[in-house]
């Protein structure tokens, strides 16, 4: 098991969010998680990143056998946990490749491993950009900087692929794409998918499951999931609407 | 300059084979400040008539003025009649036999800030004789200077190897009633540096190299001037990124600079004095008086600063840019931490038609600390189409720290184009999970966004110095966060 969520409840500010969320993801699976605004998305992927401002009630995180609450957001990260912001932040001055080496290097210390020459991340990025079909002045632009919301997306994921996360969470990525940035993104995900890799999908939208075919699909309404199956409930959410799923749940 | 080409040339030529260190008799005079006092430093110093003179001129001049009170800044009244006006160098045998005497925190810093073992010894105040590895260093960048005829030495030496020199070109960019400060420091100014770049040279070195490893011990009055002669390039750096440690509360410096026609003169400083403790106890107050003159036709005069010391920071480099086509900049980065206070920025004054300045700072604020940019653009009615381009940027830390943006213009001329733009910003929430979230502590999270921030104040610096600088922001920001 790589991740279990039990009964999560979460509030921000004196404000249940989620409420009694149960989740459980095994290596090599895509989940999407679908839900309309408001139902705690986004509030979900923040605390297993580790966000400060949320007060987790009651319920636990598992991860790969250790407490997950009880990591800092770098130690989470460190064990291979990586987020795909929806509003990825822009840093001035920060080069884009920069971070990632001193990111990458993070890891690699935090593994007891060598940190790697300069050489080989040279070619491992620009292997990486090519993937993402990104242009090599992205490379030594500051990070997220005057990007466009595509680019911005695009980033995410070309973050992702360098440092080869365990579990990677993604967002909303596809939130603010035209569809041929979508289907680079799409493609880019795809590409990574593996046996030892998990991702976790956030979407509002079906059309991104349409590219990236997930094993299982929750629906998550009112801070907690009401319904679980695999990707036809997409397909069936995208034709009844979340209301009628929500109106059956609560019936 | 043309009348007289030919003796400095001659005088370089003879001159320079007198060293940059200067032996003074060891004494330290009673607190006190009046024209005995500047009489005996005079003497002591063996200078000329003329530099008494102006010493007892500037005396009676600030003696006139009152200290001034406009800057943004909370200071402690200062008895000018408590301080010591002379004190004799330390005996090296007061002073640590070898590093391992050195208080174990500064190696450390110096080890933070990467600084090159060789330096580590001489910045910490090992007393050091002839065999240590800096004097072979310097007697070979001495030779260098010399072979392209120039003139760099201790201002004491100048007065006495070069009053010509300095009786044409002392007090003529920042004249003794210029302010308070710089009237107090014409009259008991200490020693401090001179540089003389003749005609057509190009300085074979960064003059900074040297000057760290020669005069670690500054003092409290310095007195800079450079002279850059028509089409002559120098790239001066004072200062250093290692702490450094003064008793003298007071420092008041001036430094001036000269371009003549085609001539660049590239000024970097690296101010780390000791800001205080995080009480906000001691520290020094550094009242700096920097001003360059561009005289010559194209000539450009580049400041480049990274404040981080003093417990309060009062100075302006300026420009003044006379000469047609000339371009004066100024690139500034101030961090402010604990008690800290500083108020700092530049005056650009656009005399000469098509002028050109370039305006860059970055306010950094943490802890309890104030810091302001106070700048001036004056476009006199003859620069035609000067330009001037301002940009000034405040980082805060925390929510109990300060930055205040003044900035002054006064343009005379319709056809001068001056734009200004400012941001205040704190160093955001989402910046920093963003950099955890993909692996980076906080602290290096924090340095690594700071250093965004200043990076285009940093690429000015000398490239071994910029390095250190972004050492020297991790030291100084250390805890701001978190």
């Amino acid at each position: 098991m790589l991740l279990e969520v039990k009964d999560l409840h979460a509030s921000i500010g004196g404000k249940e969010i989620l409420k009694g969320l149960s989740l459980t993801i095994k290596a090599g699976e895509v989940h999407a998680i679908m839900g309309p605004n408001g139902s705690g998305k986004s509030t979900l992927a923040q605390i297993l990143a580790g966000r400060e401002g949320y007060e987790v009630t009651a319920g636990s995180v598992r991860y790969n056998g250790v407490n997950l609450l009880d990591l800092e957001p770098e130690g989470r990260a460190q064990a291979g946990l990586f987020l795909g912001f929806q509003y990825p932040v822009e840093i001035p001055g920060v080069n884009n490749v920069y971070l990632l080496k001193a990111a990458l290097n993070a890891r690699q210390k935090a593994a007891g491993k060598p940190e790697i020459d300069a050489v080989s991340f040279m070619r491992l990025v620009k292997e990486k950009a090519a993937l993402m079909e990104m242009d090599q002045s992205f490379l030594s632009r500051s990070v997220n900087e005057g990007f466009s919301g595509g680019e911005k997306k695009r980033n995410e994921i070309f973050q992702m692929a360098v440092l080869e996360p365990t579990l990677a969470i993604l967002d909303e990525t596809d939130s603010g794409l035209d569809i041929d940035a979508l289907k680079v993104v799409a493609n880019g995900v795809n590409l990574q998918r593996r046996d030892d890799r998990s991702v976790l999908l956030i979407t509002h939208y079906q059309r991104l499951l349409d590219y990236i075919e997930p094993d299982y699909v929750h629906v998550l309404a009112n801070g907690k999931i009401i319904h679980s199956g695999d990707k036809s409930l997409a397909l069936q959410l995208e034709a009844e609407g979340y209301d009628a799923l929500m109106a059956k749940a609560a019936g | 300059m043309s009348t007289n080409e030919t003796d400095i040339e001659a005088l370089v030529a003879k001159k320079y084979e007198h060293g940059f260190i200067t032996d003074i008799e060891s004494e330290t005079f009673e607190p006190g400040l009046d024209e005995n006092i500047i009489r005996r430093l005079s003497k002591l110093k063996g200078e000329p008539q003329f530099m008494l003179d102006w010493r007892l001129k500037s005396f009676a001049i600030w003696k006139k003025m009152r200290q001034p009170n406009w800057a943004k800044l909370n200071i402690e009244p200062i008895d000018y009649q408590a301080i010591s006006y002379y004190s004799a160098p330390k005996s090296p045998d007061d002073a640590p036999k070898s590093l391992d005497e050195v208080d174990p925190k500064l190696l450390e810093t110096y080890e933070k800030l990467g600084i090159p073992l060789h330096e580590r010894a001489k910045l910490a105040g090992v007393a050091v004789d002839a065999v240590f590895d800096s004097v072979s260093v310097a007697t070979t960048f001495k030779g260098k200077l010399h072979d392209a005829g120039v003139i760099f030495c201790s201002f004491s030496d100048a007065v006495k190897e070069h009053p010509e020199l300095i009786e044409q070109y002392l007090g003529t960019v920042v004249p003794p009633r210029d302010n308070y400060f710089a009237a107090l420091n014409s009259a008991v100014f200490s020693d401090g540096s001179f540089v003389y770049i003749p005609k057509g040279v190009r300085c074979p070195m960064e003059l900074s190299t040297y000057f760290r490893i020669n005069a670690a011990n500054t003092g409290q009055f310095e007195r800079t001037l450079i002279i850059a002669a028509e089409g002559s390039h120098v790239s001066y750096l004072e200062g250093c990124t290692a702490p450094q440690r003064d008793e003298n509360q007071l420092h008041a410096a001036v430094v001036e600079l000269i371009t003549e026609q085609d001539a660049t003169i590239k000024y970097s400083t690296v101010q780390n004095w000791y800001p205080g403790d995080e009480e906000g106890k001691g520290g020094i107050y550094n009242f700096v008086t920097k001003r360059g003159d561009c005289r010559g036709a194209r000539s450009k005069i580049s400041w480049t600063q990274v404040e981080a010391g003093s417990a309060v920071t009062w100075k302006y480099p300026s420009c003044v840019l006379r000469g047609e086509d000339s371009v004066g900049e100024f690139y500034s980065v101030a961090v402010t931490n604990n008690y800290q206070q500083a108020d700092t920025g530049t005056k650009m004054i656009h005399i000469g038609a098509n002028t050109r300045s370039t305006i860059i700072s970055k306010g950094i604020s943490a802890g309890k600390a104030q810091n302001a940019y106070r700048g001036l653009v004056k476009i006199f009615p003859t620069a035609k189409n000067a330009r001037n381009y301002t940009q000034c940027d405040s980082l805060l830390m925390g929510d109990q720290c300060g930055a205040h943006t003044f900035p002054y213009m006064e343009v005379k001329e319709p056809s001068a184009i001056v734009e200004h733009e400012a941001t205040t910003s704190k160093i955001a929430e989402d910046q920093l999970f963003y950099c955890r979230q993909r692996g980076l502590s906080e602290e290096d999270a924090v340095n690594m966004i700071v250093n965004g921030f200043c990076k285009d104040v940093f690429r000015e610096l000398p490239m071994e110095f910029a390095v250190e600088a972004q050492a020297l922001m991790n030291v100084s920001l250390e805890g701001a966060v978190g």
